[in-house]
């Protein structure tokens, strides 16, 4: 029995009232606002316009903070692949502990990111715990001795930060697709003599690639636009632009608004891009793989 | 020999994932019963229970922040699952028109946080009186919430066979008997689910309380991280346990049903 259209309609109606509606509802109110219309500031003329784009993309602030944010959502999906597909590997013929790793694996999965940074804080800060080590070793003699690697210019703090809580994600898709394929692909290429390399290279990447890029390009969606990690590992300047659009909305001054909101568009629309890749990449996989929190 | 090296990546990976899950949980732990625990002493000089009895004492809006972040959670789980279950129910057992669209709108602010929506929104919601009441917080709560939980229960109805409630219909049951005896007890474990991550995803957010509730809905992350940046560390680290422990049970609690799932 296929319901008809209105009914299907009906049916979706209260999600999609919340995603494209209340969603939609912002959306809208981000444009107008960016084009200087309802904003909380007088203007000489009452059309919209596009200077505070052209502010916004003539702004060296902003052109550092793009670059910083593409910087860390690259590496820090990079990392996470490379060791997350390592882990998998590694963990492939683990039998008896398997109940146990995947356990494991969920751990930082299901810790919040704000957890996450503070205990980066804690771990890598110049007075941390690895700074502490390092002088009861002797390798440094005061606090200064050791590298920048939290509130630094690179983002190394916030990369090490989501290396952590997204390395164990790539682990589990990997580990699913291992295991639902088996071994029998490596084990002919062994027999013919491929070096594990060669297999690594031309059997087990090749099958692993569409999955893992696909949860690659989850990732790089959620760097790119979450707030609060590089909010609390980041430089004030230049910031992450998650955290440039919130600092100019939150600005004392009124006459930053329409800027915060050109900010914040231009930053949904690079996600919305990724997700499309997303979509695509997954293909009939997209949404029914079990969602995962970032 | 040989042996022996097979094993040693499977040990080192199992190292390496046991020190990084342990790692942040240990350090918060220490540091919650740590008193002065200047550099460079890798063992807290004193230990004390100083947070701990502020923290239980719901003191400096701790206990505020605790019950405003459960009420908000659970409404937010509540509603977000009631939204859900039809939607879900379409996504998994038809194809139609427009399907990548609804799909695209649900993984976008599941995916990549919904920063720019949360700012237009408390601009709406000020002209609405929603701005800064924990009414518009449950709403743009509701933005991420919705999709986790969808998703979630696309996977359940796409095991669930509908013939059954056919049958029961031939039986002579009515709509509602239908829905309690036969629908609801075959979607139960992921209804369960759906809820238990729209309640995570509400207990996390940070951002977009801040946002709409204008630090007036104040959460337990938001009094979290304004304890941190006042520099009481301990408070701080008591803090991060309180936030994170009913995540992690509730993650525990269900792993089996995500296996279900």
């Amino acid at each position: 029995m296929t319901p008809t259209r209105p009914r299907i309609a009906a049916m979706l109606l209260p999600a999609l009232l919340v995603v494209i509606g209340l969603f939609g509802l912002g959306m809208f109110e981000v444009l107008q606002q960016s084009v200087g219309l309802g904003v909380p500031v007088p203007r000489e003329s009452t059309g919209p316009t596009l200077s505070y784009y052209a502010a916004v993309l003539g702004d060296r602030e902003i052109h550092a903070s793009l670059g910083l944010t593409l910087w860390v959502a690259c590496i820090s999906t990079a990392l996470s692949v490379v060791c997350g597909v390592g882990l998998a590997l590694g963990l492939r013929h683990g039998r008896r502990a398997k109940r146990g790793v995947h356990t494991l694996l969920q751990a930082p999965l299901a810790l919040p990111h704000l957890v996450v940074a503070l205990a980066t804080i804690t771990v890598f800060a110049q007075s941390g715990l690895l700074a502490r080590a390092a002088f009861a070793l002797g390798l440094i003699d005061a606090p200064a001795g050791f590298p920048v690697l939290v509130n630094d210019s690179a983002g190394i703090g916030i990369i090490l930060s989501y290396a952590f809580k997204e390395m164990p994600f790539i682990a589990l898709v990997a580990t699913t697709l291992l295991a639902r394929r088996g071994d029998g692909h490596d084990e002919v290429a062994r027999t013919l003599g491929a070096s594990p390399w060669q297999r690594f290279r031309h059997v087990t990447w090749p099958f692993l690639a569409p999955g893992v890029g696909a949860a690659g390009l989850m990732i790089f969606a959620y760097v790119f636009s979450a707030f609060e990690t590089p909010f609390l590992l980041g430089q004030p300047y230049p910031a992450m632009l998650p955290v440039v659009a919130q600092q100019r909305f939150m600005s004392v001054d009124l006459a930053d608004r329409p800027a915060a909101m050109a900010c914040a568009l231009i930053l949904t629309a690079i996600a919305a891009v990724v997700v499309r890749l997303y979509l695509a990449a997954a293909g009939p996989a997209a949404g029914r793989e079990r969602p995962v929190l970032f | 020999m040989p042996a022996i090296r097979a094993a040693a990546p499977r040990v080192l990976a199992l190292v390496a994932v046991a020190t990084c899950a342990l790692i942040p949980v240990g350090t918060v732990l220490v540091g919650s019963v740590a008193s002065r625990w200047y550099w460079p002493a890798v063992i807290p000089a004193e230990w004390t229970l100083r947070a701990w009895n502020y923290v239980v004492s719901g003191s400096g809006g701790i206990g505020g922040a605790l019950l405003t972040s459960s009420g908000l959670a659970l409404v937010v789980a509540a509603l977000a699952v009631a939204l859900a279950v039809p939607a879900a129910r379409v996504l998994a057992l038809h194809t139609f028109r427009g399907k990548r669209v609804v799909l695209f709108a649900l993984l976008l602010p599941m995916l990549a946080p919904p920063l720019a929506a949360a700012m237009g929104l408390h601009a709406v919601f000020l002209k609405a009186g929603l701005a800064d009441s924990f009414t518009g917080v449950v709403l743009v709560h509701l933005i991420p919430a919705v999709p986790y939980a969808t998703l979630v229960l696309t996977g359940t109805f796409s095991g669930f066979d509908p013939d059954w409630e056919a049958q029961a219909r031939t039986l002579g049951a009515s709509p509602w008997s239908v829905w309690t005896r036969i629908t609801l007890p075959a979607i139960a474990p992921g209804v369960a689910l759906a809820g238990i991550l729209a309640f995570v995803v509400s207990w996390s957010q940070y951002v977009l309380t801040l946002l709409v509730g204008g630090g007036r809905v104040l959460t337990l992350p938001l009094v979290l991280v304004a304890f941190q940046r006042g520099g009481d560390e301990a408070v701080a680290a008591a803090l991060s346990i309180v936030f994170v422990a009913p995540v992690l049970l509730l993650f525990a609690l269900t792993a089996p049903l995500f296996e279900d799932a």
